[in-house]
């Protein structure tokens, strides 16, 4: 287990740092959808949530942690790295030849459980996994990170029928709710107004947090993990496509956009001032 | 040896049925579709069986996850449904994450090509063997009676890897009484003869059969080859059997020229430097809603009995050494 001793809003910051590091040497990544999970993962990561080990990535003790929206986790880059999952010079060589961290994360990077960023995978590959692990008696709890916007794939919904009907407490599943999919505001393509309600009416146990405040994220997680209901779990965080970047921040088409160097040098240079 | 015809799905549940008692480790998995056999799976084994529901992609998703966790996992439904409806979630997470993370997943699909004969296009499978053979590191079995299919459980539990096995729903007459083929070599060869070799792949064997027992009549000794491994056969051993060959003959439950058996052979001809021609029978015209007994649907799409033979001695008859090209799409 990571040490509760991190400061985690600092621990954040640097992260949102590094995010903008690797993006400004591999533009090929989404960088928007990646700036909205940051404190998810921070809390996840360093909050004391996720029992792992870096230097052992497929210990069997370990919770699951899979990462559904792959494309927008380039965050966990300098977080798998820090945590010493793999060598910090690997993130120098991201989508470069040689390397293993490419613009949409695989398995072949240590610390991601399965193949993602192809959209809607995720939950039901987790409940399968926390299925095995509770008819096997196994301690081990399976989290899964997707995107609002993933929502909309059909396959999510039947994990999530499926996770009730088999009592899958030991399943917790993380919203990224930054409201935003490629080509605009969800509420305009396909709500998931009252996503809470939704999820609680599929026999979820649903909580809702600012997903910006790490510590608030974090004491979330770490109070459904300790229930043990019979009910799978979920957290709907309200957070910010972009986060942090003017002209990215909360812009409906910030999926597919990139922020000019120009700028990225300036918040990088005022974030190392800070 | 008289051996009693059974349904394949029922001989392969057996086998797992009788295997999960002594292995811990055997997951199944079924996307609301049963058999008398499942139901004693149910009972026995409560604890590692689950019904998804009609709900495929989660029956892919959920097995894969039990695999990841350590199970060898039989997920079973309806052939065109197991691949058609959750392809991606098999691409996703079994052919792809199987490259970085062993899994055995062994998907079970019951309904190749017409055995639903009067369900119609949405329950007959035509396209299956081009799909799962497209994925390159899928075992794809297709057996053509119930002792290959009872024979490939150990390939199923032994291997690691993601497998398709396209069953027939019918209850088909027995090949192999006096012994299962070789499993690891992938096919089996009932004939040899002269010139001219079939081979054909799960129902297809049995019209084969009928086939080549005709041309005997016309006096023309054809080879018989069941092809019931489309993947993983013994590449040399089929080269040394078909190596006599002047033509080989396709012959699938499956659309012609699409990608499927008649592809395999294509590629395998040409990979193995055999100058044999090959000559394709499969399903031709599409897709259509025409009722009728298995013996009529197959004699109208090309691939019945009396068609097939009747094409053969066609070009067994003509002395021209331009033979028809690979079908595909709408008869002319």
């Amino acid at each position: 287990m990571i040490s509760n001793s991190v400061n985690l809003p600092d621990k954040a910051k640097w992260v949102w740092r590094e995010t903008l590091s690797v993006h400004r040497r591999a533009p090929e990544t989404r960088i928007a959808s990646s700036l909205s999970s940051i404190e998810i993962f921070v809390a996840l990561y360093y909050g004391g949530v996720l029992n792992i080990h870096p230097t052992d990535p497929r210990w069997d003790g370990r919770d699951r942690c899979v990462i559904s929206k792959g494309h927008g986790s380039i965050c966990m880059y300098p977080i798998l790295a820090d945590l010493g999952f793999f060598p910090a010079a690997e993130l120098d060589r991201v989508c470069k030849a040689g390397g293993i961290l490419g613009g949409i994360p695989d398995p072949i990077i240590p610390g991601y459980e399965t193949v993602n960023g192809s959209l809607g995978h995720g939950l039901g590959v987790g409940a399968g996994m926390a299925l095995g692990l509770k008819r096997g008696g196994s301690k081990q709890r399976v989290f899964v990170v997707c995107g609002d916007g993933e929502l909309h794939e059909g396959a999510n919904w039947e994990a999530i029928m499926f996770a009730s009907q088999h009592e899958l407490d030991n399943l917790h599943l993380i919203v990224d709710n930054n409201s935003i999919a490629m080509l605009g505001f969800t509420d305009d393509i396909v709500s998931h107004a009252g996503l809470v309600k939704r999820l609680e009416a599929f026999g979820w146990q649903c909580l809702e947090v600012d997903g910006h405040d790490v510590l608030a994220v974090q004491e979330q997680l770490l109070s459904l993990k300790a229930i043990s209901n019979g009910r799978p779990k979920a957290l709907v965080a309200r957070t910010l496509k972009g986060r942090g970047v003017p002209g990215l921040e909360n812009e409906a088409l910030s999926h597919i956009m990139a922020p000019k160097a120009e700028l990225l040098e300036e918040l990088l240079k005022a974030s190392d001032e800070r | 040896m008289s051996v009693k015809p059974r349904a394949m799905r029922d001989a392969l549940l057996d086998q797992i049925h009788r295997a999960m008692a002594h292995d811990p480790k055997i997951f199944f998995v079924s996307a609301d579709f049963g058999s008398p056999v499942l139901d004693r799976i149910r009972a026995d084994h409560p604890a590692r069986f689950v019904n998804v529901g009609v709900a495929e992609q989660n029956l892919i998703n959920v097995s894969a996850g039990l695999a990841l966790e350590g199970y060898k996992v039989f997920a079973y439904a309806i052939a065109p449904f197991i691949t058609m409806r959750c392809f991606e979630q098999i691409r996703v997470s079994l052919a792809l994450l199987s490259e970085v993370r062993p899994m055995n997943v062994n998907l079970i699909g019951v309904g190749a090509g017409y055995s639903y004969v009067v369900s119609g296009p949405t329950h007959q499978c035509y396209e299956d063997i081009t799909l799962m053979r497209g994925l390159p590191n899928f075992q794809v079995l297709s057996p053509s009676d119930h002792i290959t299919t009872e024979n490939l459980f150990g390939i199923c539990a032994g291997t690691i890897g993601p497998k398709y096995l396209r069953l027939d729903a019918q209850v088909l007459p027995v090949l192999y009484a006096d012994g299962p083929p070789d499993v690891t070599k992938g096919f089996h060869s009932h004939r040899r003869g002269r010139k001219i070799c079939l081979v054909a792949t799960g129902y297809m064997v049995h019209t084969a059969f009928i086939v080549a027992d005709r041309l005997r009549e016309a006096g023309i000794d054809v080879g018989l080859v069941d092809l019931f491994d489309l993947a993983r056969f013994s590449a040399k051993a089929l080269h040394d059997e078909l190596s006599p060959y002047q033509t080989i003959v396709s012959m699938e439950e499956g659309f012609a020229g699409r990608g499927g058996l008649d592809a395999l052979l294509y590629n395998f001809l040409g990979h193995s430097a055999l100058d044999a021609k090959l000559i394709n029978v499969g399903v031709e015209g599409g897709y259509r809603f025409e009722l009728g007994s298995r013996a009529e649907l197959h004699e109208q799409v090309g691939i019945g009995p009396d068609v097939v033979t009747k094409r053969l001695l066609q070009i067994s008859a003509s002395s021209s050494k331009t033979l028809p090209p690979l079908n595909g799409g709408r008869p002319q």
